[in-house]
């Protein structure tokens, strides 16, 4: 804290700290009247001279952010570890891509594969096989040649079961991957894994696939120096501690610097990276800031160059006072209530599609949400890679009658006879506000009463998984962009459907889809099954999110991407001059 | 009091395991688990982590692990942090909250104990009724509208510190300042009530009959035992600063041990709960047993037994 020595004296008194002058208070006190009055004329020029150190024009983080090319933004929760093959959320890939690179990276404006590691990749056999060409610039950050080996080590590290990597099952599309995993095969050289030398990868898939170049751009793709980790224990053991400041070795555009846990992680620029000549950005600091409204704070007190969120209370003052500097991003995820359709009355598909007709979500987003939100009348978000399912906009009034008309059908006129319903929602002030406007929109539109309540999050998803629950707020977002990354979520066999829904129609457009090549005839099939996941109403999705956060007008590059990832190499600070 | 001491240290061992075996059990009462997510793991992935971390094994058997583990200072992995053990979180984070703690209580006793000295020696003067009501108000305020109120004024209006973070000795500030006023305002009410009964005392009296001065009286008669009511509340207020600074951490997003604390809770990250549950029970017996030595200390009508 350095304390400015330009600041008039009377700046303090302008803010309604007493008198700063000392003199007239060191001579009243030295003529010993009005004892007490003097104690508070002390305590006054204590507090202004706190206010004047306070009134010091320190550099911000953000200043010298601009001056140095050097990155401040909040990632929100610290990272529970930096080894890309234990990530877990989707926050965790916006660190981790720093430090690594997969085989393909994301373009900066739509996140399409582009050369990473692999400098150019063949596909063959009709899409079962990708031989990639692996550029021999490629480097770890302690100069060692990224090779194909280097994947191959890490592929198997990921399915070995001893690591019990939480997104192993992302790598089943290679062929023999998913038995190796669930050790129904112990011969790894039976997956669909070759390195026929340093330059070439050879991938064999289960099944054609054409979304697979995009869905390598996650981090339990990333590449590891196996022998580095290997210094301090074995790979697979969970406990290794490799992932930390001056022994995690990466392949990204930047290398770890610190790791302040619950603070931040620092990276710097990494000179051994094949394309460090693009990197503008000498190092970014990743703030782990938890509260929103901390974050906001540290954002205003110029810390940050971006936050991670916005909380919604803020949106109307950014938008009347700085405009632009608020952004609203569009984002792959969906707001959705799960039905149970196990539960007497939600058995009735009629129920099941009056209850979703029933919500106004027009209202829901523009009077609770406020951030831009769009209306969910399907699951997948429309404009996912070239898909969006057509929504016939209908007018609420409209959809309410529909929905009376599909109750009587039922047998439920005005929602009378209706077996006792619950919502559940993990506890949240906009959770709670959504779930109670839909409360009333049934009584109100439908006649149908429900009752609400709140569980801790994780309590909410062990009702889930116990079936607990007749209705349940969730979300799903994507970790690639494609239709699939959201629907494959209710197949029959899938891990995360929880409803008891299931049709074998849905099951076989899916894969269908998911074996062919041809965008248009892909879009059709999705299109085809998520008619009949709309038409079943296992779930009703209300809105799909949207991205707010709030970003200094100095960075650039920064583009609303579906994903909310980033390309740092791309992205550079330029102070306004 | 050699004795004293030692046979309070032995009862705590079976209030630890009380403690220990209680919270063990409990959390495993607790719908979720710690590898519970939006997106579900897959059975296989599931098998294989309860495998590597024993999960897998019967309760009983866990338990009887643990408490082996636990003897031998080893408070485990954690299962929410990978590459993590708690023994290494605690060694972490609870130096971050022992200073906090520390500035805070500083603070505490540096505005609280003159504010209340000084309401009591001017009894139902302006001055009373200024020091009352500050105390009043800083008892009414919490530490989660203050904080935002500090840096507000100070960081964002000022740019004299830090919105939030731990880096700089000037981080340090508004966190303490913020912690620190609430207990202050308790300590200033407590003391202005201690010091008026022992002021209405024959010593006190005595002492002004042979021509002590005001401050004689106040600081050298009247103090000791004027401060008693703020050394019994010390110890718990003590065990609240330490463990409770969660909010305080999460305004100033402070590294500290509490929120590690409460966030175990709600990730289900068992062996971290276990962990500060049991370095805080600790810390709480503890620091009851040093204010029954400080409070016999200053009382010379109590005694050790």
């Amino acid at each position: 804290m350095a304390a400015s020595q330009t600041l008039p004296a009377d700046h303090a008194d302008q803010r309604g700290f007493g008198n700063p002058d000392p003199s007239a208070a060191v001579i009243r006190a030295s003529r010993g009247k009005a004892r007490s009055v003097n104690f508070w004329r002390s305590l006054f020029l204590l507090v202004g001279v706190v206010a004047f150190a306070g009134c010091g024009k320190r550099e911000t983080l953000v200043e010298s952010g601009n001056r140095t090319q050097v990155l401040h933004r909040s990632v929100g929760q610290d990272l529970k570890d930096l080894d890309p093959h234990l990530a877990t959320t989707a926050a965790d890939y916006n660190v981790l891509s720093a430090l690594f690179e997969g085989l393909v990276a994301e373009d900066p404006v739509d996140l399409h594969p582009v050369p990473g590691v692999a400098a150019s990749w063949d596909v063959t056999d009709g899409g079962l096989t990708y031989t990639f060409h692996l550029r021999p610039e490629a480097r770890w950050s302690n100069g060692d040649p990224v090779t194909a080996q280097d994947f191959a080590n890490a592929f198997k590290r990921v399915l070995t079961p001893a690591l019990a990597a939480p997104n192993a099952p992302a790598l089943y599309l290679i062929r023999g991957a998913e038995d190796f995993h669930k050790e129904r095969e112990k011969d790894f050289a039976k997956v669909g894994i070759a390195a026929p030398d340093a330059r070439t990868l050879r991938l064999t898939l289960a099944h054609p696939t054409p979304s697979f170049l995009s869905q390598l751009n996650q981090a339990v793709w990333f590449p590891v120096h196996l022998a580095s980790i290997e210094k301090n224990g074995s790979a697979t053991d969970r406990a290794n501690t490799w992932a930390r400041p001056g022994r995690l070795v990466g392949n990204g555009p930047f290398r770890l610097e610190a790791w302040l846990t619950g603070q931040e992680i620092v990276v710097t620029k990494a000179a051994t990276y094949w394309d460090a000549a693009t990197v503008r950005l000498a190092g970014i600091h990743f703030h782990t800031i938890e509260g929103v409204d901390t974050e906001e704070r540290a954002y205003r007190a110029g810390q940050l160059h971006l936050t991670d969120a916005l909380p919604a209370g803020k949106i109307d003052s950014y938008q009347q006072e700085a405009p632009g500097q608020l952004r609203i991003d569009p984002l792959l995820n969906t707001f959705f209530y799960r039905l149970n359709l196990t539960r007497p009355g939600l058995r009735s598909v009629q129920v099941r599609r009056a209850l979703s007709l029933g919500i106004d979500r027009n209202a829901i987003v523009a009077k609770i949400l406020r951030g831009g939100q769009l209306p969910a009348r399907a699951f997948t978000p429309p404009g996912t890679a070239s898909y969006t399912f057509p929504v016939t906009a209908t007018d609420h009034a409209a959809e309410v009658a529909t929905a009376r008309q599909l109750l009587a059908e039922a047998g439920y006129p005005d929602g009378k006879g209706l077996p006792p319903i619950e919502l559940l929602y993990n506890t949240s002030e906009n959770h709670r506000l959504i779930a109670e406007a839909i409360q009333e929109m049934w009584r109100r539109d439908l006649g149908v009463e429900i009752r609400v309540a709140s569980q801790e999050f994780n309590s909410t998803l062990e009702a889930r998984r116990s079936g607990a629950y007749d209705i349940l707020r969730s979300s799903w977002s994507a970790d690639y962009i494609d239709p699939a990354s959201f629907l494959d979520i209710f197949r029959s066999d899938s891990g995360n459907n929880f409803t008891g829904w299931s049709s074998p129609e849905y099951d076989a457009a899916l894969t269908a889809a998911g074996r062919t090549a041809v965008p248009a005839e892909r879009n059709a099939l999705f299109q085809k099954a998520e008619a009949l996941l709309l038409a079943a109403a296992p779930i009703i999705p209300v809105y799909h999110y949207t991205h707010v956060f709030v970003i200094r007008p100095e960075v650039k590059g920064w583009n609303p991407t579906l994903l909310d990832h980033h390309p740092y190499k791309t992205v550079w600070l330029e102070a306004a001059r | 009091m050699l004795r004293f001491i030692a046979r309070r240290l032995l009862e705590t061992v079976p209030v630890l395991l009380i403690i220990v075996t209680a919270t063990f059990f409990m959390i495993r009462f607790v719908p979720g688990g710690p590898f519970t997510s939006e997106k579900a793991v897959s059975p296989e992935v599931l098998r294989n982590l309860e495998r590597a971390y024993h999960l897998d094994q019967p309760l009983w058997r866990q338990y009887t692990t643990y408490l082996g583990q636990v003897l031998h200072g080893d408070l485990g992995p954690s299962f929410k942090y990978p590459n993590r053990t708690v023994n290494e979180i605690i060694a972490d984070k609870l130096p971050v909250s022992l200073e906090l703690g520390g500035l805070a209580l500083v603070v505490a006793l540096g505005l609280g104990l003159p504010l209340g000295v000084l309401a009591a020696a001017r009894r139902n003067t302006w001055l009373d009724y200024v020091a009352s009501t500050t105390a009043m108000l800083g008892v009414c305020v919490p530490t989660f509208v203050l904080g935002p109120i500090l840096v507000l004024l100070f960081a964002i209006h000022f740019h004299g510190f830090n919105a939030s973070g731990w880096y700089g000795p000037a981080d340090r500030v508004l966190p303490a300042l913020t912690l620190g006023c609430v207990y202050a305002a308790y300590i200033a009410r407590l003391t202005r009530g201690g010091m008026l009964e022992i002021l209405g005392q024959d010593y006190i009296r005595t002492a002004r009959a042979k021509g002590a001065s005001e401050l004689q009286i106040v600081l050298r008669h009247a103090l000791r035992g004027g401060i008693l009511p703020v050394v019994a509340f010390l110890g718990p207020a003590t065990a609240g600063i330490l463990t409770g600074s969660f909010v305080i951490e999460t305004i100033f997003q402070i590294p500290g041990l509490g929120r590690e604390f409460v966030n175990s809770a709600f990730n289900r990250d068992y062996t971290v709960i276990l962990g500060t549950v049991l370095l805080y029970a600790a810390m709480i017996v503890l620091l009851n047993l040093v204010v029954d030595l400080v409070q016999v200390w200053l009382n010379p009508r109590l005694k050790f037994e």
